[in-house]
């Protein structure tokens, strides 16, 4: 009665899914470091921000309980990740827009020398 | 709050509902909920409105840290030499082990849930100060970090100035004083606790002096992780202590070179006008203020690097209030099938910190 309880109100996570999520997230993170070793160049930001996003998918999705729980709260939090990239493309797009018009400084103190 | 007109409990077994706000279940488990707020019809209606709460926190939480993110980015696009230069002063095998001893901590947090979920009392406060030792041990090899940066001089903007060799400060006594204030506070309680015949409070002073002492562990992993690189790489034992220095060797002559440089430009400003600049002389000069440059710029990025780590190492130090308070609770017996909501906000928090270093440590340590 008392576990058939607690089922009720939110899923329970069966010791099988968390361990098998740890260990992915070990190996992802094993990977990671590897790939870094590679020096890949431009590609290296690219691969290592997609295993980021691989784990921490599948921490918000099995160690949050998301992929169990009310749609709505995953929503809210798919929501801020689309505003994180609204505030980081606007900024980076106007960033790239002034750039070329910048004035290099060449007073040593302002340069911190 | 039971009302007299509520049928027994077992009289009407609630009907498996998805919504959180049936009246059905209202009423009826009242009698044997002590934690139940009385403006909740439910507990699942009291568990999902707290969920939802949290979530909201948790989504300010990503806000304000997306600032930080998008100074790094902003940074990263005007000055990808700054990440480059920078490269060379961070041991990823520290940020990696940092990461495992996390994921692991996030690990024993998610199966705490399970076992509050399940009524598993005894498991729930082992879980739980496992949880806490690996924040505890995150820290100490955090604490070995900025200190060794601190005798390298590898610190923010302007105060960025590396060092060939680094000096012996007590940079990491200073920062594990807290520690050590910890373990002897800690102990005391726990002493007095057993004295007076306070089972609770033993044990709770007892999980946070196994906590206090789980950073003297991270130090120590902290210090032995390069020890182990070295021997991966193929040094001899007696080439480890010095192991640390060649790596670094490399890297920080070529940074006392730029200061040497740093200073010649000075000089050559000083006298500025006097000195009719022989070309080459002027390319020195030119080349010079180009290392100033760089300097300026990756002690910019290790502005970056601080204020990020050290905002994330205070969340740490929030989580682990709040699952010290859990633990008390835990131990109390509050947590079981019918009330565990704190136990999983908490948890969401600390998945989320994990989730924040998931990035931190790819962008800080590896891409350079």
């Amino acid at each position: 009665m008392d576990s058939h309880d607690s089922h009720e109100i939110a899923h329970v996570m069966p010791l099988k899914v968390l361990f098998s999520i740890f260990g992915l997230l070990i190996f992802f993170t094993i990977l990671t470091v590897a790939i870094a070793q590679l020096h890949l160049g431009r590609w290296e930001i690219i691969i290592s921000m997609l295993i980021a996003t691989t784990k921490a998918s599948l921490v918000a999705i099995y160690f949050m309980h998301l992929r169990y729980d009310n749609p709505f709260n995953a929503m809210v939090f798919v929501f801020s990740l689309v505003f994180v990239a609204l505030f980081l493309g606007f900024t980076l797009v106007d960033v790239e827009q002034y750039q070329p018009d910048l004035i290099p400084v060449q007073d040593p103190i302002a340069t911190g020398s | 709050m039971s009302t007299t007109t509520a049928p027994p409990p077992e009289a009407a077994p609630p009907e498996h509902s998805g919504g959180g706000n049936d009246d059905h279940g209202h009423g009826h488990d009242h009698g044997h909920d002590p934690f139940l707020a009385h403006h909740f019809g439910s507990a699942k209606q009291q568990f999902d409105a707290g969920k939802f709460g949290m979530w909201l926190f948790l989504v300010t939480e990503i806000l304000f840290f997306s600032g930080l993110f998008c100074a790094y980015a902003v940074y990263r696009s005007t000055h990808p030499e700054a990440f480059a230069n920078a490269d060379q002063y961070l041991d990823p095998m520290l940020g990696a082990a940092n990461t495992a001893v996390l994921i692991f901590s996030s690990l024993t947090m998610a199966w705490a849930v399970r076992a509050a979920q399940l009524g598993q009392q005894q498991l729930l406060v082992r879980l739980l100060t496992i949880t806490l030792s690996c924040a505890s041990i995150f820290l100490g090899v955090k604490a070995v970090e900025y200190s060794h940066k601190w005798d390298l001089g590898i610190l923010w903007s302007s105060m960025f100035n590396p060092q060939l060799h680094a000096h012996h400060s007590p940079a990491l006594l200073v920062m594990s004083i807290p520690a050590m204030l910890a373990v002897v506070a800690t102990a005391i309680l726990f002493g007095l606790g057993k004295s007076k015949q306070k089972p609770v409070q033993a044990k709770f002073w007892g999980c946070l002096l196994i906590t206090s002492l789980s950073y003297f562990g991270g130090v120590g992993l902290g210090l032995t992780v390069p020890v182990i690189e070295g021997m991966i790489t193929g040094e001899t034992a007696v080439e480890v202590a010095e192991h640390a220095a060649a790596t670094e060797h490399a890297a920080v002559e070529h940074a006392a070179a730029e200061n040497a440089a740093v200073k010649h430009a000075a000089d050559h400003t000083a006298d500025g006008a006097a000195t009719t600049a022989a070309t080459a002389g002027s390319v020195e000069a030119a080349a010079a203020e180009q290392v100033a440059i760089d300097m300026t710029y990756t002690g910019i990025f290790f502005s970056i690097y601080f204020v990020m780590t050290g905002l994330h190492g205070i969340h740490i130090l929030a989580g682990m209030g709040v699952i010290a308070w859990l633990l008390y609770r835990s131990l109390l017996g509050h947590f079981g099938p019918r009330y565990f909501g704190p136990v999983d906000f908490v948890g969401l928090y600390w998945h989320l910190v994990d989730l924040i270093w998931i990035y931190l440590f790819p962008l800080l340590y590896l891409i350079g």
